[in-house]
């Protein structure tokens, strides 16, 4: 890479994730939420992302020229509200927030059905016109799209590599040597983050490579770069910060919901799964309801503690005050922010947390734990430790009973939130981007 | 000729403890905590402060004269935490030169929301004060130095005070100063002294911010700005609070140092003196009728009610608070009523002030919360214990020893 100048359009290869609503979690949303910003500002991006060849997932965006698949099973895809976005999608079953189970358990999933499409009860080759389009577990799968990514990657013209957590991290490293072009890898969820001390070694091995061979990292938050910092051992100076936006859906004009009801409900959204601290919500529940009983509890998602929290909650005596909805979409979301009075992010380790900030924007106010980075850009929200479960309790009880705080909890909170824009952050990127290419 | 009027504001409110909807018991108040802070403010404040004066006072043989206003529940807690700062007051009480001012006992906001309340907590001051200072006040200083038309009519209608004092706001002064007497609207006796913020926040707020292009403030240069005011004012009146000295104002930024140059920089100048406020009630007549239809007091830059009354939590909890008056004297529990003042202390709500949270200043100095919000929650929990305290008496439970209100018997001179 030669010199760079400020006015010129900076061409970024992307490692991204499938957008909403198609994806559950925050990682999509993000890349959403980042790219179409970084559109905005004129960068061109190639955003090359895993996705099954799958009906289902045809519609959701609108697409101008869809190239046939060549025989490695890539796409070019164009967006029209995105005109300086090339998409780029591998065939892989790859999906954020898998683990090694998940992985096998959909990669099963798909055999049986392609088993039953093709009426072939015992053929479980998988083959997909001449080439394996999967691996046969988590790891491999990441480095089958590392070799196919790389393919692609040499076809492409960029300026700089930009990858969104450790599924792409091994693609991203790949290009980045191949290619000889700087690397700026972004860290929305650390291993310690989802598994607590209980790390999967492959997982972190992965990460760290990612994170040593970066030229830049972005984290999420303050509270994700000091666990890059501390546990990863990167050095601090190559580690910035930029906070995620939000998308506002304009919920001014969602037609409100008029449910006539006496009951309050406090919203749980998320996966259900350690990091997100379901169990200190229903304790904190049962707490609420030794002073209140005009409440419910609901639990939106789904996660592999699902079940142990449906049983937790007949366990604590409250299983009849607590609803379980499964994993909601689009509309079912914004449903469920109309009719709720207060969201709770009880989140044991949070690198962000995108989804109090919808709740904000939604006029439902929050309480976020003090373990999340989203907890360094809100003041307009009540903060706690996640392990407070009294603390917890005392404020659900107070946002309840008090309409005050719940008035101004959110007429702050709905403002605030609108200063937080993917806008801001797109633009951070571009200067590190820039310090990236000046560096080289 | 201006005359130099100090009135120094005293004044530590009682913190609540951390109070949760699952707390069932009558100790709302931090005692640790607040003995703590007691204690600091009177090594770096209140203890060198006072000694500091005290020997200016000496020194000049009574012609450097102060004002004070010492709260309520100050004076509990300094009873209560460092009686040796007691006794300091009551050595510069001793020297004449000292006067002290009338105010609401618990430092409530009261006036806006009950004038028997009001009343009832001006007369408790006033005995407090004679108590322990032997002397009784003649110029009144509500909190904050809130004030409207209405204040100045009911001091005047006490018959107590000869002058009220208050913020030399701009906008009530239009193109008139600070630097004169004022007969406040519709009255025909009271006098009102209003603050000089300008000269008063030099000292207050500048004093040690190396930005500002005066800085560092000499006495010496101090004393020739109060001798420009020769020819267009009677008096300077330099209202601030106390922990300016050694507080805010760390010793380290030479601000007593600056106290005891300054009588010698004022009498350069044979004409200038020091005055308390009432000798400056006594001295000076009227320049004119100042009309305040709307409140005002010295705090933030909109010298308005928004630090206490701006969001919807803080009326809410301060019409709750109120609400309760009729019954809490009804139940004639002196516990009671004592914990219900308590409650009235304005910087609770202040606690409560969204408005600069997102800038971390001044606001956020004095909070000991995280956020408004939190102090909203812990005000609202004890506050509906007390309610329930009222509602059933029978809840009461026997104070423990720990209780900051005391009883009568052991602080026999405040109660």
């Amino acid at each position: 890479m030669g010199r760079y100048d400020e006015g010129t359009q900076v061409r970024v290869f992307m490692l991204g994730w499938e957008f909403p609503p198609f994806i559950s979690g925050g990682l999509g949303t993000a890349c959403y939420g980042l790219t179409k910003a970084l559109d905005q500002l004129g960068a061109k991006v190639t955003f090359v992302l895993p996705r099954m060849v799958d009906s289902r997932f045809a519609t959701h965006v609108k697409l101008l020229t869809p190239d046939c698949c060549n025989r490695r099973g890539e796409r070019r895809l164009q967006v029209d509200e995105l005109k300086n976005v090339t998409f780029r999608s591998i065939m892989s079953p790859l999906q954020p927030y898998a683990t090694p189970q998940a992985y096998d358990e959909k990669i099963e999933e798909m055999l049986r059905q392609r088993r039953a499409a093709a009426g072939l009860p015992g053929d479980i080759t998988g083959q997909s016109r001449g080439g394996l389009d999967y691996a046969g577990d988590l790891y491999r799968e990441v480095h089958r799209y590392a070799s196919l990514a790389m393919e692609l990657a040499r076809e492409e013209e960029f300026d700089v590599i930009h990858a969104h957590d450790w599924m792409t991290y091994p693609a991203a490293v790949g290009i980045a040597m191949m290619s000889g072009k700087p690397l700026v890898v972004h860290i929305h969820s650390t291993e310690f983050d989802r598994s607590g001390e209980h790390v999967n070694q492959v997982v972190y091995d992965i990460e760290r490579l990612g994170l040593q061979r970066a030229d830049k990292v972005i984290a999420v938050s303050q509270f994700t770069r000091g666990i890059v910092i501390s546990r990863y051992g990167i050095p601090g100076d190559k580690v910035d910060v930029v906070y995620n936006g939000v998308e506002r859906n304009g919920s001014w004009s969602a037609a409100p919901i008029n449910i006539r009801r006496d009951e309050k409900i406090v919203l749980f959204l998320g996966r259900i799964t350690m990091q997100k601290g379901p169990e200190y919500f229903l304790q904190a529940a049962r707490r609420v309801l030794e002073v209140m009983d005009n409440v419910k509890f609901v639990m939106a998602g789904s996660g592999d503690l699902m079940h142990r929290s449906i049983e937790l909650a007949a366990h604590l005596g409250i299983g009849h005050k607590v609803l379980f909805t499964g994993f909601l979409r689009g509309g079912d979301v914004r449903r469920i922010y109309k009719m709720a009075d207060l969201y709770v992010m009880p989140s044991v380790s949070e690198p962000f947390g995108i989804a109090p900030l919808e709740a904000l924007d939604n006029d439902v106010p929050v309480i976020i734990s003090k373990q999340s980075g989203v907890s360094e850009v809100l003041r307009h929200a009540l903060k706690v430790d996640f392990w407070d479960v009294d603390e917890m309790a005392n404020k659900m009880v107070a946002v309840l009973k008090y309409p005050p705080l719940q008035m101004t909890l959110r007429s702050h909170g709905n403002f605030e939130v609108r200063k937080l824009r993917w806008r801001d952050a797109a633009r951070r990127c571009l200067e590190i981007y820039r310090e990236t290419l000046v560096a080289v | 000729m201006p005359s130099v009027c100090f009135y120094f504001q005293v004044h530590q409110p009682l913190r609540l403890r951390h109070y949760t909807v699952f707390d069932n018991d009558d100790r709302y108040f931090d005692e640790d905590k607040n003995a703590a802070i007691c204690r600091k403010v009177a090594n770096k404040c209140y203890l060198p402060a006072n000694r500091t004066l005290l020997k200016l006072i000496q020194r000049h043989r009574g012609r450097f004269r102060i004002a004070y206003s010492l709260t309520g529940v100050l004076l509990e807690q300094l009873e209560r935490y460092c009686p040796e700062v007691l006794s300091t007051f009551h050595a510069l009480a001793q020297t004449g030169c000292v006067e002290f001012l009338a105010e609401t006992y618990y430092h409530s906001l009261s006036f806006l929301y009950s004038r028997q309340e009001f009343v009832e907590q001006v007369k408790k001051h006033m005995v407090t004060i004679r108590e322990l200072f032997g002397q009784t006040p003649t110029v009144f200083r509500n909190t904050e130095l809130i004030y409207n038309n209405d204040l100045g009519l009911l001091i005047e209608a006490m018959g107590c005070f000869d002058a009220v004092i208050t913020e030399g706001a701009d906008h009530i002064l239009g193109y008139r100063n600070a630097n004169f007497v004022y007969r406040p609207r519709g009255c025909r006796r009271l006098k009102l002294l209003l603050k000089n913020y300008s000269l008063s926040d030099d000292i207050a707020f500048r004093f040690s911010n190396r930005n500002w292009a005066e800085w560092p403030l000499t006495a010496e240069k101090f004393g020739h700005w109060i001798g420009a005011i020769n020819g267009c004012g009677h008096i300077v009146n330099l209202f601030m609070d106390y922990e300016t000295l050694g507080e805010h104002q760390w010793e380290d930024t030479g601000i007593f140092e600056f106290m005891r140059h300054l009588p010698d920089e004022v009498f350069k100048h044979p004409d200038n003196n020091f005055k308390t406020p009432s000798e400056v009630a006594a001295a000076y007549e009227p320049a004119d009728v100042v009309d305040v239809p709307h409140v005002i007091s010295w705090a933030d830059t909109e010298r308005d009610l928004s630090a206490w009354l701006g969001n919807p939590m803080q009326s809410n909890a301060l019409h709750e608070l109120y609400r309760l008056e009729k019954k809490i004297k009804r139940s004639g529990d002196p516990r009671l009523l004592a914990d219900w003042r308590r409650l009235q202390t304005s910087d609770h709500f202040y606690y409560m002030c969204t408005k600069y949270f997102s800038d971390g200043d001044v606001h956020k100095y004095f909070n000991p919360y995280d956020s408004p919000y939190d102090s909203y929650i812990n005000f609202m929990n004890v506050l509906d214990h007390l309610q329930r305290r009222c509602a059933t008496p029978e809840i009461v439970t026997s104070s423990s020893s720990s209780h900051p209100s005391g009883s009568p018997a052991r602080v026999p001179v405040l109660v």
